[in-house]
């Protein structure tokens, strides 16, 4: 029998991302073998599904969890460098001839702190899970304070305990509603409706379609069976085919004007209602946080629910080296998340891709691709949604670039192309980068200028939503800085 | 009616602590980022666009920039992802001061 190899002698799988699937990355790549180091920006493993409690509110307190027994095993894993309080800012591809991932680098610290010890990681594979954020159609007033993404009020309940209103409208579209609306109310908030606007027929056309796909996701389906018994029971109503199309008041959120929907998400003449709320949660679905495959080189799969990661059955990217879960590969909820991050992470660190205690892994990352399709089938964004504009509605919330401007901007011939009108606009040049208007800017220029403008400018590589050079912020001070010192050993994690 | 905190988890006493806002002394608990400390303390927006139109929490996890302001001097920090601290000095900004100190974004 051969000696176990010294943790330095060990395969490097740096994983970026705590969630369900880079959690489950790092388990399976440590028990394959390999040293991990695991990064999240956030304090605590568990991304935006297991959001724990922080230790001054009582702390994690689902000791006996699949999840709690996971994080254990791979925080506490004698090869497992756990870096948390951790962005990765950028990825640097080695040059053309030298194969193997990019390097990483990463700052630790409060975040946006300005003197956060800077560090480069050079793994021998790299897995990248950083999940996806509420995408939020505009819509007349989606400015106010008090209009949260759905997923911030799930945010502040689950990890912060306050609730963000007591006379909250949920609107928007897909079963993520549901447990933000049974978060909201198990914290004694008043939730007044839940709005799908999607009709009926839409959503159980795709759900209903291969019904034996729903019943491969069990846990999903009790959860959301769960919340809408809760939904019952608080008697909320839960109504299809209608929406929030406005939202209006004086300083902050005081009112929401409510319309019913057709199938293609057109409002239906004189069904406008407008009813008082203290806050207003809104999701359209998921937009997933591409820089950092971006910034790999990745390629990205076009699919009818928008761009995502393209991954081979060994969740492998185009690039050599660099493997991809979660929701960065498309939107299907943390059990999927999870089970490709487990295959990620045990195929990163060199495992036997055949393994037989693969099979079953593999089987339900198939089951996860199938409910990822039905739930881009059932919840779509109606292609009418622009109805709802008006020329002085906020498109991008940064530079407060209005539907009027971006519209003579994209239909003014020479103006058409995505840089052009970025220039022209500012839309998308606010802090945020584009990261929540970009889908929707691309959406409406596209289908403002027909044939879409194709041609990249200047020689530069094609302007995309999420191509940014820098995937999180840093000051120019920590820019200017080298790294500090050499990598960390396995235990000298920063929580 | 605004934000409100919701009962913590029994047996965690809360932790008090004080944070100034524009001056003004604003009572938190331990374990809250600091926009989770203004909303607690009945403040739904902090920061003004360049219209001067008010914005807070939007995305509530670091994607959207709407809750940015100073923090111990420095600007530009995500009020939705920064922990607040005790004795933290905290000033509100407006889209005009914002517009340094940050690469990329
Ligand atoms: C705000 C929000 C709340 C949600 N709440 C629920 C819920 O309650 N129930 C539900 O069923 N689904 C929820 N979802 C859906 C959720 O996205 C998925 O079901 C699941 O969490 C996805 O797992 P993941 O591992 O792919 O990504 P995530 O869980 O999103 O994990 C990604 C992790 O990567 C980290 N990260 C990202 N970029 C970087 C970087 N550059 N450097 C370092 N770290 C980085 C993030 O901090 C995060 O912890 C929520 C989504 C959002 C956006
Ligand atoms: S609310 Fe979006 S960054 Fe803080």
């Amino acid at each position: 029998m051969t000696a176990a190899p010294r943790t330095e002698d060990r395969r490097h799988v740096v994983v970026v991302g705590a969630g369900p699937a880079g959690l489950a990355a790092a388990g399976s790549a440590l028990a394959a073998g390999a040293r991990v180091t695991l990064a999240d920006a956030a304090e605590r493993p568990g991304g935006q599904y297991h959001r724990t409690l922080p230790e001054e509110f009582g702390g994690p307190r689902d000791g006996g969890s699949h999840f709690a027994r996971l994080r254990r095993r791979v925080l506490d894993h004698p090869h497992c460098t756990w870096l948390a309080e951790t962005s990765v800012w950028a990825l640097e591809r080695p040059d053309p001839e030298q194969p193997g991932p990019p390097r990483v680098h990463t700052l630790t610290g409060p975040a946006d702190g300005n003197d956060r010890p800077r560090r480069v990681l050079t793994p021998d594979a790299l897995v990248l899970a950083p999940g996806a954020h509420d995408r939020v159609l505009p819509f007349p007033g989606w400015e106010l304070p008090g209009v949260y993404a759905a997923g911030a009020a799930q945010a502040l309940v689950k990890g912060e305990r306050l609730a963000v209103g007591d006379d909250v409208l949920l609107a928007g579209s897909g079963p993520f509603l549901l447990p933000v609306a049974t978060a909201l109310l198990t914290a004694g908030a008043g939730v007044r409706e839940v709005l799908e606007a999607n009709t009926p027929k839409t959503v159980a056309a795709g759900w209903t379609r291969r019904p034996w796909q729903l019943a491969a996701q069990p846990a999903k389906a009790a959860e959301l069976a769960r919340c809408t018994a809760l939904l019952v029971r608080h008697r909320v109503p839960y109504r299809m085919g209608r929406t929030v199309i406005e939202a209006r008041g004086d300083g902050r959120v005081e009112e929401a004007v409510t319309a019913r929907l057709r199938p293609d998400w057109s409002v239906v003449p004189g069904s406008e209602r407008t009813v008082p709320v203290d806050a207003l949660c809104v999701t359209h679905g998921f937009t997933p946080q591409l820089e950092l495959p971006l910034a790999a080189g990745c390629a990205l799969l076009r699919t009818p629910a928008g761009e995502f990661v393209a991954v081979d059955a060994d969740q492998r990217t185009t690039m050599p080296g660099v493997y991809a879960a979660g929701e960065i590969t498309g939107i299907a909820g943390a059990p999927a998340a999870r089970t490709e991050g487990a295959l990620a992470g045990w195929c990163a660190a060199g495992g036997d891709p055949a393994a037989p205690a693969l099979h079953r892994v593999r089987r339900n990352r198939e089951r996860g691709r199938a409910f990822a399709a039905r739930l881009a089938a059932a919840h779509p964004v109606g292609p009418a949604w622009p109805g709802w504009l008006r020329p002085e509605t906020v498109i991008c919330r940064c530079e407060e670039t209005d539907y009027g401007t971006l519209r003579s901007a994209a239909t003014d011939a020479s103006g058409a192309a995505p840089r052009v009108i970025k220039l022209a606009t500012r839309a998308g040049l606010g802090p945020c980068q584009a990261r929540i208007c970009g889908p929707t800017v691309a959406e409406l220029t596209a289908r403002l200028h027909s044939p879409p403008p194709g041609r990249p400018a200047e020689g530069l590589p094609p302007a995309a939503p999420h191509r940014r050079p820098l995937a999180q912020p840093i000051r120019l001070g920590e820019l200017a800085r080298t790294p500090d010192g050499p990598e960390p050993d396995p235990k000298e994690s920063t929580a | 009616m605004s934000p409100r905190p919701v009962r913590t988890a029994p047996g965690a006493p809360e932790r008090p602590l004080q944070i100034t806002v524009d001056g003004d002394p604003v009572e938190g608990v331990a374990g809250r980022s600091i926009a989770g400390i203004l909303l607690a303390a009945g403040r739904t927006s902090w920061r003004t666009a360049r219209s001067g139109a008010p914005r807070g929490v939007f995305c509530g996890i670091g994607v959207c920039f709407d809750c940015v302001l100073t923090v111990n001097g420095v600007p530009d920090v995500r009020a939705c992802r920064r922990r607040a601290t005790d004795g933290d000095v905290v000033t509100t900004q407006t889209r005009a001061a914002a517009d340094n100190g940050e690469a990329g974004a």
